[in-house]
């Protein structure tokens, strides 16, 4: 397909943008833009692979695998955010369970800068080697309903972290868990409560004060806010980002929401059928996308506007399932680019321009639609 | 409910001063307290909202299905039957006042013949969980025809040749086949659609969804979107769409309502709601959203607080602790009543109308 | 998107955001607003689980009756009136004296005589109830001497005529009481009752003890290492299930030694009972943690730092505690019927012991149910145990588990 088929992809948003006023917030302090990221990675993902077997038949021998992650490579610098986005499949949960090695990775290494400043695989540790790291390495879980335990209150929910890992002075541990019940914006006064009195907004600052017990370096946050509602989730997002900033956290933000990870974070990778399609600094990849997949994406994202509406740009077919992905490029049967070395060579993830990498045989030649 | 006299016409369903009741061992919870709302026939209806606000509790009362310990207090929920009407009428069951066949909802007995003969064949619900909303024991297509075989008397292989196109219509890829699979065998969006087909199978002259893309991914809710638009185009019928989600709703809607606390807080066209938002909610609500063109990192305005407990609704306007606006003496002890604010747009906020709504017996004390 | 599913089910079609369905409903009526809130944020689970088992009228009428029957096990000579092992062929067969309040007028509890004539046939004593001559019954009297949990020693009883006995003698026939009658060897059935009650309810108890021991920790080391261990562990829950029970309940009883002592019957049966009686509770404990092992709360519990073993006591365990305490309640009464019809067979408790089945025993030939139907009466009380347990657990489960999570 050349170049003036590709503008025929019909532009999922109308081209001329209005203006849209100011909001009223206020922007984040002066240190976001001059952010002092580190120069070498906190978290470098390489080839990460998560396959799980299908069994069969009476003798349960293998038939094969379900590819939840597929060779994925990414890397966070300190302090920043990266996001990863994706559809249901996409493998976003599973690799962010494997680098908490919830799941023991099937294949590929994940390097840690740990506090000691030595740098190691986590994919090969014990379980013993791996307890002193657990401290730094923190999650931010989904459901509010289900990552707290109803038996126990808030003093000990909080609390545990702290006494697993050696404070066993009752009234130390309860200062510090008073301590970071402010810092999420409850009050102190709640410890004796239990999890049932809260709703999901204060719960998930619950389990926000939770992680940040043992002061984690990175923590990993799975849809913290898709199970909140609309006016919770702002306040939750507030409430990672003034984090961010006081505690010199990095995050790993799962969504599934653009319009939230556009929000908070500083880098987006993509993510289909168990592999990174693309990855860039997040205003770049909106503004142009260069794998068609995130211009469709993008395209499908309902704006909250009645003046921009627009019944092009679908995209058709449904999600592969991961245990039986289509040949050469996972995206091709629902691609409008595709051609046929589409369907025969699995694209590889390359560096289109500095820090932009694409996973397409043909991105150079497409001009994608993004959103401003 | 007469015709509009300068010819507009009469709306298809009109609920007056709806009021559900839930009676808990421990107090009541006012689901739904004193709603009204019209729905005219071919437009797409709105109702947004977050946890609490009661819209999924009017959904049920529109089709009699709200279970104890709820149920039905006061209000009309004024149906205008289509001149085909099929079923038995008792002439005992009619209902409520109006003529010329129009019936109030509430009034009727929630499992009567006329209750019956009007779900599924005037009214279809497209419920939100589709796993849920199928049996696993029996195939999707036997699960269709069997709604058109009870509403529209077509049997055996008709019904079958009906239930295929309809498939067809609905975007289903080799219809015929999809219909002796199971729910379970298909995909979540083959699913979604077989669960629009099921409700469009009687040709329903309002379509009620519950939030039916809220558990399907964001390109699969763009077809899914799609397809509920160009079918309510194609055959007409109103459709009342629940969601919480704001894009969803200014994508779809023509009319949209917002709920909070089991009361109307705005309503009005979505032009109106999304670029003149009047009542101070809806004007929080569409601030704190975060947009797709939007600047990264700022700071999302918020509404402070968070949703009171349905046993503890506040006093006077449900909205006030939250509210930037909020008069004290005023919003704290009276209830505004919804009141025109512009064309066909209304609010029920004391900054535009002075009107209230009058005191009801036994108010739940501050 | 769980809180917006959440307001699509009922109860949660309220959209009860802060308070679970179950606190709300449950919560003591009478509260405002703000202070009922208050004090169901602060409860406990196990506080809730009271709140709500509190609202079941007839479990807690169950539950009373249990503690009625638990306060008799605690002390049953306080209940009795004769010293239950008194043997007197003379006094065999005395029919029931029922109690009244009223005699003749006058307020006082009585109990009804009873004269005997020997029958020149059978040359055995034949007992009536004469209700011309009324034997005044006082509370709190005088009777024969035992120890309080065989530490203090008393004499004081419930029910009893005031004259005082001497142990292992019976009382004459003009002086005693037998509420319940006397068996064939005269030995007074009421006070054997309150014996046996001692014995049927505890067997039950220690023999659920144990399965919830074994069952609770085989199927919760089943369920959270998995592997080879499990799969052996399902495999012996398997082969014990499919023991036909009662073949098995005789063969290892007619394996016990004849010339044991009760107690050692009594504990060696309550090890038999169990070691069969663990492989329900096991799978389910299995089957939970199987589970439990996926949420969210235990990931977290993990990446905090926590020992398996802490995980195991204080994450997984506490989660199915009320589960488990709800079906220990429903496995009791099986057990006791299982005692009580060994010991009916004669292959459980044997006498000198008493059990509820060994007195059912005396009831075996039809000809002294004829005579003596009055001996029938431990199964009325079986009977009434065993559906007070089952209306309790059912109040248990309830309110353990209200929407069966």
């Amino acid at each position: 397909m050349s170049a003036q088929e590709a503008h025929l992809w019909p532009a999922p948003q109308a081209q001329k943008r209005p203006e849209v006023p100011r909001q009223t917030g206020q922007p984040a302090a002066t240190g976001a833009a001059a952010r002092p990221a580190g120069t070498r990675p906190l978290l470098e993902v390489r080839h990460l692979r998560k396959y799980f077997p299908i069994h069969k038949g009476f003798s349960r021998r293998v038939v094969g695998h379900v590819r939840a992650v597929d060779d994925v490579s990414f890397s966070i610098m300190e302090g920043e955010t990266l996001g990863l986005v994706g559809e249901s499949g996409c493998g976003k949960t599973t690799a962010a369970r494997c680098i908490l090695r919830a799941h023991a990775p099937t294949g590929g290494e994940m390097w840690f800068r740990a506090a000691s400043g030595d740098a190691v695989d986590l994919a090969t540790l014990s379980r013993r080697e791996l307890r002193p790291l657990r401290p730094q390495i923190q999650m931010i879980f989904q459901d509010p309903y289900a990552s707290l335990n109803p038996r126990m209150s808030l003093a000990d929910i909080v609390g545990e972290p702290l006494l697993v890992n050696g404070l066993r002075d009752r009234r130390a541990r309860f200062e510090q868990v008073a301590d970071l019940l402010r810092l999420v914006g409850l009050r102190p006064e709640f410890m004796a409560r239990f999890p049932h009195a809260f709703s999901g907004g204060q719960r998930q600052r619950i389990g926000i004060a939770r992680a940040l017990a043992l002061h984690p370096r990175l923590v990993v946050a799975d849809e913290p806010v898709s199970a909140l509602d609309v006016s919770v989730q702002a306040q939750i997002l507030n409430l990672m980002m003034d984090l961010q900033k006081t505690l010199g956290l990095t995050y790993l933000f799962i969504g599934h929401n653009l319009s939230v990870v556009k929000h908070v974070c500083d880098r987006v990778a993509v993510m289909y059928v168990g592999k990174i399609v693309e990855s860039a600094p997040t205003p770049e990849l909106y503004r142009t996308p260069r794998h068609p997949y995130t211009a469709a994406l993008l395209a499908a994202v309902p704006m909250p506007d009645p003046r921009h509406r627009s019944d092009d740009g679908e995209l058709k077919g449904e999600v592969p399932s991961p245990a039986n992905p289509p040949s050469g490029c996972y995206f091709h049967p629902r691609c409008p680019f595709a051609v046929e070395r589409c369907r025969v060579e699995a694209p590889v993830l390359r560096e289109i321009t500095p820090a932009h990498l694409v996973s397409c045989h043909r991105a150079e030649e497409l001009a994608l639609t993004g959103v401003s | 409910m007469a015709a509009d006299p300068r010819g507009a016409p009469a709306p298809l369903l009109s609920v007056h001063d709806l009021k559900v009741h839930f009676f808990l061992g421990d107090g009541i919870v006012k689901a739904v307290d004193g709603v009204s709302f019209d729905v005219f026939p071919g437009e797409i209806f709105g109702i947004v909202g977050e946890t609490g606000c009661g819209k999924s509790v009017a959904m049920r009362a529109l089709l009699r299905i709200v279970e104890p310990p709820g149920r039905i207090v006061s209000g009309r929920i004024l149906w205008r039957r289509s001149s085909r009407a099929e079923g038995p009428t008792s002439p005992t069951e009619q209902g409520g006042p109006g003529g010329n066949g129009v019936v109030d909802l509430a009034a009727l007995p929630a499992g009567g013949p006329t209750m019956r003969a009007i779900r599924g064949a005037e009214i279809a619900l497209i419920p939100q969980e589709p796993m849920a909303a199928f049996s696993p024991v029996h195939s999707v297509g036997g699960q269709i025809m069997e709604a058109i075989e009870l509403h529209r008397g077509i049997h055996g292989s008709d019904a079958r040749r009906l239930a295929a196109e309809i498939c067809r219509q609905v975007g289903m890829p080799a219809p015929e086949q999809r219909l002796d699979d199971y729910a379970w065998q298909l995909s979540g969006g083959l699913r979604q659609r077989a669960l629009i087909a099921m409700a469009v199978s009687c040709d329903p002259r309002l379509l009620v969804a519950d939030e039916p893309t809220t558990a399907v991914d964001v390109t699969t809710q763009a077809q899914i979107l799609r397809l509920l638009r160009r079918l309510q185009r194609e055959r007409g019928a109103a459709v009342v769409f629940i969601t919480h989600d704001l894009g969803v709703i200014a994508q779809m809607a023509d009319r949209v309502m917002v709920m909070y606390l089991g009361r109307v807080m705005e309503q009005g066209p979505v032009d109106a709601i999304f670029h003149d938002a009047k009542h101070p909610y809806t004007q929080a609500l569409l601030r704190s959203i975060p947009r797709l063109n939007s600047t990264t990192r700022e700071h999302l305005p918020t509404i402070s607080g968070s949703i009171p407990h349905p046993l503890n609704q506040p006093r006077g306007c449900p909205f006030h602790p939250r509210c930037p606006h909020a008069i004290p003496g005023t919003c704290d002890v009276r209830r505004p009543a919804l009141r025109p604010v512009g064309e066909g747009h209304l609010a029920s906020c004391f900054l535009y109308s002075d009107a209230e709504e009058p005191a009801v017996e036994g108010a739940t004390p501050a | 998107m769980a809180e917006h599913v959440e307001a699509a089910g009922i109860p949660d079609a309220v959209g009860l955001p802060a308070l679970s369905n179950a606190g709300a409903a449950a919560a003591p009526v009478g509260l405002g607003g703000a202070a009922a809130e208050d004090r169901v944020s602060l409860a406990s689970n196990w506080t809730l689980i009271w709140w709500r088992f509190r609202r079941h009228r007839l479990a807690m009428a169950s539950a009373l009756v249990l503690v009625v029957f638990y306060l008799v096990v605690l002390v049953p000579d306080f209940f009795s009136t004769q010293d239950p092992e008194a043997t007197d062929a003379r006094l065999a067969f005395i029919p029931v004296q029922p109690p009244a309040l009223l005699d003749r007028g006058r307020l006082g509890l009585t109990v009804p005589g009873v004269t005997g004539r020997r029958n020149p046939v059978t040359l055995r004593m034949e007992w009536q109830v004469d209700a011309a001559r009324r034997t005044p019954l006082h509370v709190l009297a005088r009777g024969y001497r035992y120890r309080v949990l065989g530490l203090i020693p008393t004499d004081i009883h419930l029910l009893g005529t005031g004259v005082p006995a001497r142990t292992g003698v019976g009382v004459g026939a003009e002086d005693g009481v037998y509420l319940l009658g006397t068996d064939r060897l005269g030995r007074d059935q009421w006070s054997r009752l309150m014996h046996a009650t001692r014995t049927s309810m505890t067997v039950g108890l220690a023999a659920v003890a144990l399965s919830v021991v074994l069952g609770a920790l085989l199927g919760g080391v089943s369920g959270y290492l998995g592997g080879w261990l499990d799969v052996g562990i399902q495999r012996l829950i398997e082969l014990l299930q499919s023991l036909p029970t009662i073949p098995v309940w005789l063969a290892m009883s007619a394996a016990l030694p004849r010339d044991w002592p009760p107690q050692k019957v009594f504990f060696a049966i309550s090890l038999i009972l169990a070691l069969v009686g663990w492989t329900t509770l096991g799978r389910e404990v299995r089957g939970r943690f199987l589970s439990l092992r996926e949420e969210d709360f235990v990931l977290a519990a993990e990446l905090a730092g926590c020992s398996r073993y802490r995980i195991i006591t204080r994450h997984m365990l506490p989660a199915m505690t009320s589960h488990i305490i709800a079906t220990s309640t429903l496995a009791i009464p099986v057990l006791i019927i299982s005692e009580t019809s060994l010991s009916f067979l004669g292959l459980g408790i044997r006498p000198p012991a008493i059990s509820w089945g060994v007195l059912l025993q005396e009831a075996q030939n039809i000809q002294t149910v004829a005579q003596a139907p009055w001996l029938l009466v431990p199964g009325v009380f079986v009977v009434i145990a065993v559906l007070a347990f089952n209306l309790v657990g059912d109040g248990l489960r309830d309110a353990a588990d209200p929407y069966g999570r």
